[in-house]
């Protein structure tokens, strides 16, 4: 039963195909990597998962809600964890969570414990009552993800969730998305750091809005005869059109 | 080219330099590698004469940081972390006016920066805001270098920057080093790290290590392996639990183990693993990376 | 469904939480009310008067007595000559002059008639006619005392005199007004915006580590504005007298020195408050409010400084708009010269002096 499905989805912005007819699906507890350059269409194509932006033509599932006729559902079943990580600076690290707790209907009686367990989990405890603005950038980003899949959800798109990050830290997030994922969570991931891709069970690669590969990075990299994901990458990418800005 | 002794930081109750001392030579690339907070920009911003360390002594160019910081601000080149040019410039205008700036114009050193300009040419009346990440960082690299400095100071220049001109920069610096121009570079990316002549790495304000990678990586002390299998994530709990493994890190598509004892080789650790219901497992023996050095040298190194 | 009380929650947070709002929010509302209740008053206390009495007799004396016990006036010189009205008002301060003709009480006695000229400074319309409406109360009080009941009342006429405002045009009052705001808006405030991006967008960084000296980036970043200015000031000068009809009486060197001056020490205000900020923001806030309110309030060119409780009195006399708008006051509608305004130009020189060389020892050369 996929948790994902997309249907020959396109978005046009008046002459403009940003995401060109592109079709795949998702099961459970899938680490999916949807890649590509700046500008190639990934941020699009995840918008329209999301339900934040209408499909010009296909159709899309998420969680089993059509992502055209039934976006609310949709907005309530998934994580959402984008670029700025979308923290409140000037609130502690409980107050956050308790925050986005409360947006997505989490029981209130359930609040308390699963924010112990989540503070023990990260190793926040100490941290509980401190300002996000004073922690250091690594634990921003573990803490914005955890608090994405606070409320359960059957999927969780992170969108570039480590842009600026410096390796060590990457790792470490890393971790965090194999444990949702054996957890049952299905996690939906754009980036352009190609060496993350390895961390994936398939990805899919977008060049100029149509996805140009989609497949584990083992067989993708057998395919094209490359020893890194970086290489299969740059194959594709030299077919690609489109200003790289 | 270069001399820091004893450099100290503090902001606040945050220890952000401590003791720091190490040399470069005129015409090296000296790396600084650290993740984010390690106190890599302070250490630049000291060097550039923008901050005063709390106690030590440093010398660039042979003039003493606090007391020759004119000097040294005729002298070098500095890119500092974020994209500093002026966006509603064009390349063009943001050119002169760093030449001005220094004194001279864009044809007196034009040869220095030739190699990297004659990719900006293209977009010479472009706003500097409306170029591509890459292009910004040549483009500021070449007001870094239109003075003809005799130190350069890149703090985390590829922070965001895309893979292909990740690569094409460094290649850059290469070309600038052949030119004898010494350049200090701070990155978190370890795979930039093999392309310096020496390395620092740096982290919670102290240096683990200084070496030439070569040294860095023919020291790790035990054997590590690399193992992969279908189910990563449990493969990866329950090779940590495992006795005789010093730690095991993930590393995309395998998982890089660390082992102290000698007796786990490749086939016995697959034995083991298929005992717990790991079939299909891969491990063989790999060289340490750069990465693998620093995770072993942070673990088990100055903790602050 | 609690996402409504936990949202709520969340903006009270960041209200509290950040120091800016919570000022404007709780101090700002008190400081206007204790600004608008004490310095705009419309009324007028204490105002300078100067009496001229050729006759001195008992209706003159009488009048004089009962406008200097008066709480509107305040009698500060008795004329000898009519000459000396005219030089009052420009060199004095005085906001009136109370005339009398001469045999003012013989003429009342054997004509039932007599004159009273009040002249009054018509600059600001409104003060004048107040003035001119208080005195000619209190004549008129005096005309009933004298009438013994069922006689034909004695009668006094008060003529009224504006100078330098016939018209009673507003524009007088509110040009000088203008032109320090306009100059202090443009040269302090885009000055320390200008500087604070640099700092926030990070290229003064890139600036420091150069050798360009301090002073080179605070001329550099002074200079277009000061260009500006004195384009401005033109600008105003020439719409004044063309388009609102308010002519510049005194010399036009001294108005451009004294503006000049004026605009020097807008920049270097604009100077020092850059360098106690970060952002543009702080910058534009503590301009904006910190800056302009005041001038606005206090500086004389909207409600007359002399009504004011002496606090708020003392407060005007260290903006340098109040000496600036004065000093303009006296140039352009009295008709002064370069010598009658050396009070307000010395202090003005002294403050450009003074904040020039705090915000160039204030100038970091470093980030910290």
């Amino acid at each position: 039963m996929s948790v994902i499905t997309a249907e020959n989805l396109t978005k046009r912005f008046g002459h403009f195909v940003a995401v060109d007819s592109v079709s795949f699906q998702v099961g459970p507890g899938e680490i999916f990597g949807f890649l590509g350059a700046n500008g190639a269409g990934k941020t699009t194509a995840m918008r329209m998962l999301c339900g934040l932006s209408k499909p010009s033509g296909g159709k899309g599932t998420v969680a089993g809600f059509d992502i055209e006729r039934k976006p609310e559902k949709v907005k309530a079943s998934i994580g959402y964890m984008s670029q700025k990580f979308a923290l409140y600076e000037d609130l502690t690290v409980r107050e956050n969570i308790r925050l986005y707790a409360g947006i997505y209907g989490v029981p209130g009686k359930l609040i308390g414990p699963r924010t112990d367990a989540l503070l023990r989990r990260l190793g926040f405890q100490k941290e509980k009552d401190t300002f996000v603005k004073a922690l250091p950038l690594g634990w921003k980003q573990k803490l914005a993800f955890s608090v994405a899949i606070f409320h359960d959800p059957k999927v969780v798109f992170l969108d570039e969730p480590t842009g600026g990050v410096d390796p060590a830290a990457r790792r470490q997030f890393w971790e965090l998305i194999y444990e949702a994922a054996h957890g049952g969570i299905t996690v939906f991931v754009t980036t352009h750091y190609m060496d993350e891709a390895e961390y994936c069970d398939r990805v899919s690669i977008m060049v100029d809005g149509k996805i140009e590969a989609l497949d584990s990075p083992q067989n993708l990299k057998a395919r094209f005869g490359s020893e890194s994901m970086d290489q299969v990458f740059r194959q594709l990418a030299r077919k690609a059109m489109r200003e790289v800005d | 080219m270069v001399e820091v002794l004893g450099v100290h930081k503090k902001y606040g109750k945050v220890r952000a330099l401590e003791d720091l001392s190490f040399r470069v030579g005129r015409g090296e690339i000296f790396g600084i590698i650290g993740p984010d907070g390690a106190g890599k920009t302070t250490l630049f911003r000291i060097l550039t004469t923008l901050l005063l360390a709390d106690s030590g002594e440093a010398r660039v160019d042979g003039f003493d940081v606090v007391t020759g910081y004119r000097d040294i601000r005729a002298r070098v080149g500095y890119m500092p972390g974020r994209f500093s040019l002026y966006q509603d410039l064009t390349v063009q205008e943001n050119l002169e006016f760093f030449a001005t700036v220094f004194g001279t114009t864009i044809t007196a050193n034009y040869h220095l920066i030739r190699d990297i300009y004659d990719q900006l040419k293209a977009f010479n009346s472009r706003r500097a805001g409306k170029l591509s990440g890459g292009m910004k960082q040549k483009l500021a690299l070449c007001c870094a270098l239109i003075h003809k400095p005799e130190v350069l100071f890149l703090d985390e220049p590829t922070t965001g920057v895309d893979p292909v001109s990740r690569r094409e920069f460094w290649e850059m610096l290469k070309r600038l080093k052949a030119q004898g121009i010494t350049i200090l570079v701070s990155t978190p990316y370890m795979d930039e790290a093999v392309l310096c002549d020496r390395i620092a790495l740096i982290q919670h304000g102290r240096f683990l290590r200084i070496d030439t990678p070569r040294n860095l990586v023919v020291q790790y002390p035990v054997r590590l392996l690399s193992v992969k299998g279908p189910s990563m994530f449990t493969l990866l709990r329950e090779l940590r639990a495992l006795k005789g493994i010093r730690s095991c890190y993930a590393f995309g598509d395998s998982h890089h183990v660390a082992v102290e004892d000698e007796l786990l080789t490749p086939e016995s650790l697959r034995e083991k693993l298929r005992a717990m219901g790991h079939e299909g497992v891969e491990a063989e023996y790999i060289q340490a990376s750069v990465e693998d050095c620093f995770m072993e040298l942070a673990s088990t190194g100055a903790a602050s | 469904m609690n996402q409504l009380p936990v949202f709520v929650r969340k903006e009270f947070h960041h209200i509290l939480r950040d120091p800016w709002t919570m000022m404007m929010l709780l101090a700002l509302p008190i400081l206007m009310l204790v600004l608008f209740g004490f310095a705009i008053t419309t009324e007028v206390k204490n105002a300078h008067i100067a009496i001229y009495d050729p006759s001195n007799d008992e209706a003159t004396r009488a009048i004089s007595a009962r406008l200097g016990v008066s709480e509107y006036f305040s009698v500060v010189a008795e004329l000898r000559t009519p000459e000396e009205i005219d030089s009052i008002f420009r060199y004095g301060d005085v906001s009136m002059v109370v005339v009398f003709s001469d045999g003012f009480y013989g003429n009342l006695v054997r004509t039932g008639d007599a004159q009273v000229l009040l002249v009054a400074d018509g600059t600001d319309p409104n003060t004048a006619s107040t003035l001119v409406n208080y005195a000619t109360v209190i004549i008129a009080s005096y005309q009933q005392e004298l009438t013994p009941l069922g006689a034909v009342p004695f009668r006094i006429h008060s003529e009224v005199k504006l100078l330098y405002n016939p018209h009673m045009t507003g524009a007088y009052n509110f040009v000088p007004g203008v032109m320090g705001m306009v100059l202090m808006l443009i040269c302090a405030m885009m000055t320390s915006i200008s500087i604070a991006r640099e700092k926030e967008k990070g290229t003064m960084e890139i600036l420091l580590v150069s050798p360009m000296k301090p002073i080179i980036i605070i001329l550099a970043k002074s200079i277009p504005y000061f260009v500006l200015s004195v384009v401005n000031l033109a600008t105003i000068l020439i719409m004044s007298v063309f388009l609102l009809h308010v002519p510049i009486a005194g010399s036009l060197p001294a108005l451009v020195v004294v503006s000049l001056v004026f605009i020097f020490v807008s920049l270097a205000l604009g100077l020092l408050i850059s360098s106690a900020v970060e952002t543009q923001v702080v910058a534009l806030l503590i301009s904006g409010m910190a800056l302009m309110m005041p001038v606005i309030l206090l500086s004389g060119m909207m409600f007359p400084v002399e009504n004011m409780p002496q606090p708020l009195q003392w407060l005007s006399r260290i903006l340098p708009a109040s000496w600036y708008i004065t000093a303009v006051r006296k140039i352009m509608i009295k008709g002064l010269g370069l010598v009658s305004v050396l009070k307000e130009l010395s202090v003005l020189v002294g403050m450009a002096l003074a904040l020039i060389v705090v915000s160039l020892k204030r100038f970091r050369i470093r980030l910290e």
